[in-house]
């Protein structure tokens, strides 16, 4: 455990954390309303961010966070009022902002697409000390919205036109979510990088869902991998000399396939109890009686 | 009959996708009645609902919820719904507990669940018979049994108004016999209810009016087509092929 002893290794241990509780809490709502990848895209959107931070010469990650917030609250409009060319719409978004990262990055004095590298695939050995104020900041807001509004988020991600009923406010919802989803992206770049970002934010949900059938055992589980893949793919990386973005986006997939492996006997088992409980005299197979009955007569 | 307008639309036209769906529907419901829309597939029976609870916008006419026009009426715990859907399954697992008690996120302050949210949300699920499936994720229930799922979710705020997109899709009769049965006990405790149907079915003798659609217009507003003559009689048994009952509707709404 001499890894403790560094301060890096501190800074980035905590930043692997937060992102591991904090990016699967987020991305939970965005599998349920089958929107997976729009952290992804959110990420294309935060490059333009990052380099905009590089030109002004200000912090990348708060620079990323507006631009990210900004792109997920156009990204939000365009599903109100785009009706019909809408995933067009979010193509150029998405890829405008790639190509404006790297065109500003590369304007910036003294940048280099090396700089760009660390934030497209993470460098935690690179934490600053005000990185992770900003996270735990971050961080903190992603929590409050994703544990406190659980209910309301569910019920706005699971029938919108229901939530609209019970008097949710739908749209105000629809964009919080986007915008946290936004702000986990930034937190979540400097661990694991903003191409790899969306991984942590769906996989360890598909992976929990192997084992679940309750939302809330899904949210629980999904947390549990986060945090258990980040610190796994932090401390590989600090013994192997690995890029840990890379280690944790591998570990987590490596947790998914073993848990859908392990899915199949444990749903077997679960089927024999739920067989045991049925009472006697109720078998599993049908039993079809020797003479038929005079209920069974079907009229035509 | 005589009780204050509960829904009252005016007038109303709406459009989908630039195509007018809606073309002047005149509708009220007053507190305390049960009234069946009718109407073959794509006459606008559900665009008609939707556009009540606000999801499809109304481009012409007024519409009223409890006497509030509905752009300012806030006040949905009033209101169950139960939408027009197969499954309503999201992306992630849940359970039928879960599902339901989104349903009584009306009458919570914060989304804060005590005591009486989650004896409720319990309740709910004895009224349609689905108790004993409370813990399943609701991907394993059938198609009528999810529909009864989403029953309870609309009876579990304990709404006034019950607004239902064609709750007996897909529910065999016995279940259909239990749900009419809830919903003759809430009836009878002064839900007024307004209900998307195909069949009367065993909802038949509840229902006080009927509002036939066509093509987005009312056609007919009044006494339900119930089964005349012989069919009426008890113990009649419906052997009969089906078609005969549709000359005697269109015979009847002529
Ligand atoms: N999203 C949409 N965009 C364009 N037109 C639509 C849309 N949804 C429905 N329509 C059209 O509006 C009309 C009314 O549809 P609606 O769903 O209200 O019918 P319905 O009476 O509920 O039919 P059903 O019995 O099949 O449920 C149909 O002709 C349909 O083609
Ligand atoms: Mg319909």
């Amino acid at each position: 455990m001499d890894f403790l002893n560094y301060a890096f290794m501190q800074r980035a241990l905590l930043a692997a954390v937060l992102v591991g509780i904090t990016a699967p809490a987020v991305g939970i709502y965005l599998v349920q309303r089958r929107q997976a990848l729009m952290g992804d895209g959110i990420g294309h959107v935060a490059m333009t961010g990052v380099g905009l931070g590089f030109l002004l010469s200000t912090s990348p990650v708060w620079m990323a966070t507006a631009v990210s917030v900004l792109g997920a609250i156009v990204m939000e409009l365009i599903r109100w009022y785009g009706r019909t060319r809408g995933d067009i719409a979010l193509a150029m978004l998405f890829y405008g902002g790639m190509a404006g990262g790297v065109m500003l990055i590369n304007l910036a004095p003294g940048g280099s697409n090396a700089n760009l590298m660390s934030y497209l695939f993470g460098s935690l050995s690179t934490v600053s000390e005000s990185d992770v104020t900003a996270i735990c900041l971050l961080a903190a807001f992603v929590l409050l919205v994703t544990l406190g509004l659980r209910r309301q988020l569910f019920a706005v991600s699971q029938d919108e036109e229901f939530a609209r009923v019970t008097g949710l406010p739908v749209r105000a919802l629809n964009l919080l979510t986007a915008i946290t989803a936004a702000v986990t992206v930034t937190v979540a770049m400097r661990v694991v990088g903003l191409l790899l970002v969306s991984a942590l934010m769906v996989v360890p949900v598909a992976a929990a869902q192997q084992l679940s059938r309750s939302f809330a055992a899904t949210f629980a589980i999904a947390v549990a991998i986060g945090v258990t893949v980040t610190i796994g793919g932090t401390i590989t990386s600090y013994y192997q000399y690995v890029p840990p973005g890379a280690t944790i986006v591998l570990l987590t997939i490596a947790a998914f396939i073993a848990l859908s492996v392990l899915a199949t006997p444990l749903a077997r088992r679960r089927a024999r109890a739920a067989a045991a409980r049925r009472p006697a005299g109720d078998p599993a197979e049908c039993a079809i009686p020797a003479t038929r009955g005079a209920a069974d007569e079907v009229g035509v | 009959m005589s009780g204050e307008p509960v829904i009252a639309l005016r007038g109303v036209t709406a459009e989908l996708g630039s195509r007018p769906v809606l073309r002047g529907i005149d509708l009220t419901v007053h507190r305390g009645e049960v009234v069946a829309l009718l109407g073959a597939n794509g006459s606008g029976k559900s665009t008609a609902i939707r556009t009540i609870i606000g999801q499809v916008p109304a481009s012409g006419g007024e519409i009223a919820l409890f006497g509030t026009p509905r752009r300012t009426f806030r006040d949905w715990s009033r209101i169950g719904y139960v939408p027009q859907r197969t499954t309503a399954a999201g992306g992630v697992p849940a359970t039928v507990t879960e599902v339901v008690s989104a349903g009584r996120l009306s009458r919570t302050r914060f989304g804060l669940f005590r005591k009486a949210d989650h004896a409720a949300v319990r309740h709910a699920l004895g009224l349609v018979g689905m108790a004993d499936r409370a813990k399943d994720s609701v991907e394993a229930l059938s198609g009528g049994q999810h529909q009864r799922v989403l029953i309870a979710r609309a009876l579990v705020a304990e709404p006034e108004l019950l607004i239902m997109d064609e709750p007996m899709a897909g529910v065999d009769l016995a279940s259909q016999e239990i749900l009419a049965q809830t919903l003759r006990e809430q009836v009878e405790r002064g839900i007024t209810v307004l209900l998307v149907l195909h069949e009367l079915g065993p909802l038949e003798p509840l229902i006080d009016r009927a509002v036939v659609l066509r093509d987005g217009c009312v056609l007919h507003d009044g006494p339900p087509p119930r089964a005349l003559g012989q069919h009426a009689l008890p113990g009649h048994d419906h052997v009969h092929p089906h078609d005969e009952h549709t000359p005697l509707r269109t015979g009847l709404l002529s």
